[in-house]
């Protein structure tokens, strides 16, 4: 019992030595674990080389990531000298100075970064977050399937001619499905592609007193036509679905046409595959939505200054060519959708089918607030409650989709959540 | 439901039949985790090498040597070991105390600690937090793991303890008292070697419980006592299909607890059925 109690003891010196050594050469990266994340800390081996710095990655689960961050950054625990956050939560952490203001060499050259991308990362004119790999989202069909059904898909082509499209290659008894979309409840999951849809249609999340527009004709047009597109046209278990598992069935060829995030272009491995702008309803603003994973500084870390030049460094142009020439990775695992210059280089067009898609999609995205949307942001509202308001839309949305409630009725009992959250954040 | 004779002929084919059938249907998970940690990422998601694919090792090499699997493993060990002996440490006296000298209040102690279970953990996130990372300085330590996975488990631990003592007749422990044996004595000399095998899979379940705990363990840490939880929690990609990586990772995360139940199934059986058939 001796050598217990020892133990422990040294635990809690060990314990709490570990937790005040923070040496200025040793960076704490949390960081979500996809696929260019993962590349980034074999690429940054050159990095510690170079500086001498340590980087310590902390490779987090999506969820748990933006929880862990949002209570650390909240509370100014200081766990983290780097984060990686999105788009949702750049412009809001900014303006509540939660996170250090960017601000760059000239080599690092930010105009070459994509405006969209610089204006939603940024509050009031200043940069938060640099962006590491962004997307926006686009048709993703299989032309062998349209060309064989004699019909075709268009840039911004009409939701109606989607669904004839999706209607003529839907097989399921030979294993193909119309259109594969998402439909697993989460503001980022089907809520993601719904806004667009609701968008499209001229729907918005909110008018201009922040009252939840649930009720709206546009939003019951717009989840009418996504329940029918869905659930006539779509693999059985939709519901299921978000951009891993539609990922899987696409590349056993299960799908004829997918609209989702851009970055998807990178992962598909079947022939034929054919890329369009978003499709709309008439209003093409808002159709393709737009995010990216950023790097961020939270406020008063002791590192703050090293962190900046890691972050310089990373997402940089230098970073993008550092990837190209790893003997590992090459110009297909660059990551794209941050700066201008990744699409002007030959080898990566060579690559990469979907380059001029991607950068169109991102071009052409609209995230800035306007007479429609009182808000930042296209398939989410960058404001601090719209993750719970998007979850709880999302289930309502989900349970459309399966057919266990009617689409007025979860409407309705969306609308009616939302406008309770809005009203005890004390928005009217 | 008619009950079928185990002697019967048809009982004799019966009954095993459907134990190897139950037997495998749990473990097949087990089975296709292993299976799949030894496919590339890319093969793991395709239909056509569902059974046939040419197995690597890159999976595991890659955990190994990018992801530092040790470190995450020892944490795991440390934590686990210190905080199921502490669980015990603190357990058995009381389970000794509420078995052999009961009070009146006895049954409502025991119900109400178990009830502690009944709390969302969600609902003291932030508390936990904002407390041990600002005020007492112990977030991401081994202390705070082993504190956090003691408590949680403690209830469960009293309960088995105590139901495990109470077979023990109380006449054996008088029977010490009265020939002098000190307290402490009572309970290593005569309670722990009369309740050993109880004990031993108390101690068991406890030390599976706190190498599975996932929700404290990866948000109570960052790198310093980031258990295999964290690893496998790291591996979940919202973007990319990584299921041969993270096969791997799950299955050499649970693999040491499968290879411990499985030495010791013998003790976990006859602790857990201890008592059982009066």
């Amino acid at each position: 019992m001796k050598l217990v109690y020892k133990t422990a003891l040294a635990m809690v010196l060990g314990g709490a030595t570990a937790t005040t050594a923070s040496a200025a050469d040793e960076l704490t990266i949390a960081i979500v674990n996809n696929g260019h994340m993962i590349n980034m800390q074999k690429v940054a081996e050159a990095y510690t080389e170079a500086t001498g710095t340590k980087l310590n990655w902390v490779s987090l689960e999506e969820g748990v990531l933006r929880e862990q961050v949002t209570s650390d950054t909240a509370t100014g625990g200081g766990q983290y000298d780097i984060i990686n956050i999105g788009m949702q939560e750049a412009p809001i952490w900014g303006a509540a100075g939660w996170i250090e203001p960017l601000e760059f060499s000239a080599d690092y050259d930010i105009d070459d970064m994509l405006p969209a991308m610089r204006n939603g990362l940024s509050h009031d004119g200043t940069l938060y977050a640099a962006p590491f790999y962004g997307e926006s989202s686009m048709v993703m069909y299989r032309k062998d399937l349209t060309d064989a059904a004699g019909v075709t898909v268009a840039d911004n082509d009409s939701w109606d001619n989607i669904k004839a499209a999706a209607a003529a290659i839907h097989k399921p008894d030979d294993g193909i499905y119309g259109a594969c979309l998402r439909g697993k409840p989460g503001w980022g999951d089907n809520m993601a592609f719904i806004t667009t849809v609701v968008n499209s249609f001229g729907g918005a999340w909110f008018d201009k007193d922040f009252k939840p527009q649930l009720d709206s004709q546009q939003w019951k047009d717009a989840i009418n036509f996504y329940v029918d597109l869905l659930g006539n046209y779509g693999p059985p278990g939709s519901e299921g679905n978000s951009f891993n598992e539609i990922l899987a069935l696409y590349n056993e060829g299960k799908c004829g046409m997918w609209i989702d995030a851009t970055i998807a272009a990178s992962f598909l491995e079947v022939d034929g595959v054919a890329y369009a702008q978003s499709p709309n309803a008439g209003n093409p603003v808002g159709a393709n939505w737009l995010w990216a994973w950023a790097m961020a500084v939270p406020a008063g870390s002791p590192n703050a200054e090293a962190s900046k030049q890691f972050i310089e460094w990373a997402t940089s142009k230098e970073y993008i060519k550092a990837v190209a020439d790893h003997p590992e990775f090459g110009w297909g695992s660059v990551p794209t959708g941050t700066r201008a210059s990744t699409y002007a280089y030959p080898e990566f067009q060579a690559v990469a089918g979907f380059a001029a898609a991607e950068m169109a999609a991102i071009e052409s995205a609209a995230p800035a607030a306007t007479d429609l949307k009182p808000y930042v942001g296209v398939q989410f509202a960058a404001i601090p409650e719209f993750p719970e308001v998007g979850s709880a839309v999302a289930q309502e949305m989900a349970a459309a989709l399966s057919g266990a409630k009617s689409v007025d009725d979860a409407l309705a009992a969306a609308q009616s959540a939302a406008d309770a959250i809005m009203k005890e954040a004390g928005y009217y | 439901m008619a009950v079928i004779d185990q002697t019967s002929k048809f009982g004799k084919v019966f009954w095993p039949l459907l134990a190897w059938t139950v037997a495998l249907i749990f473990f097949f998970p087990i089975f296709w985790l292993v299976f799949t940690s030894f496919k590339t990422d890319a093969d793991a998601v395709k239909p056509e090498f569902l059974f046939k694919f040419t197995p690597t090792l890159e999976n595991y090499t890659n955990m190994t040597e990018n992801y530092d699997y040790w470190r995450f493993a020892i944490n795991s060990v440390i934590t686990s070991t210190f905080a199921t002996l502490f669980a015990l440490f603190v357990g058995v006296p009381a389970a000794y105390a509420m078995a052999f000298n009961p009070s009146r209040h006895t049954k409502d102690i025991l119900v109400w600690m178990l009830s502690t279970k009944m709390l969302p953990a969600a609902a003291v996130l932030y508390p936990m937090t904002f407390l041990t990372k600002n005020y007492l300085g112990i977030f991401d330590t081994h202390f705070l793991i082993i504190v956090v996975l003691s408590l949680i488990n403690l209830p469960i631990v009293i309960w088995m303890l105590f139901t495990y003592f109470k077979e023990i007749p109380k006449e054996i422990i008088e029977a010490g008292k009265m020939d002098g044996v000190s307290t402490w004595g009572e309970i290593k000399d005569i309670l722990i070697p009369l309740a050993w095998g109880g004990v031993a899979s108390t101690a068991l379940l406890c030390f599976i419980f706190c190498w599975n705990e996932a929700y404290w363990t990866v948000r109570l840490t960052t790198t310093d006592a980031a258990t295999l939880s964290k690893l496998i929690e790291g591996n979940r990609a919202p973007e990319g299909l990584f299921f041969g990586r993270l096969s791997a990772v799950s299955a050499a995360a649970v693999g040491p607890i499968v290879v411990l139940g499985w030495f010791c199934q013998k003790q976990l059986v006859r602790g857990l059925t201890f008592g059982a058939v009066k």
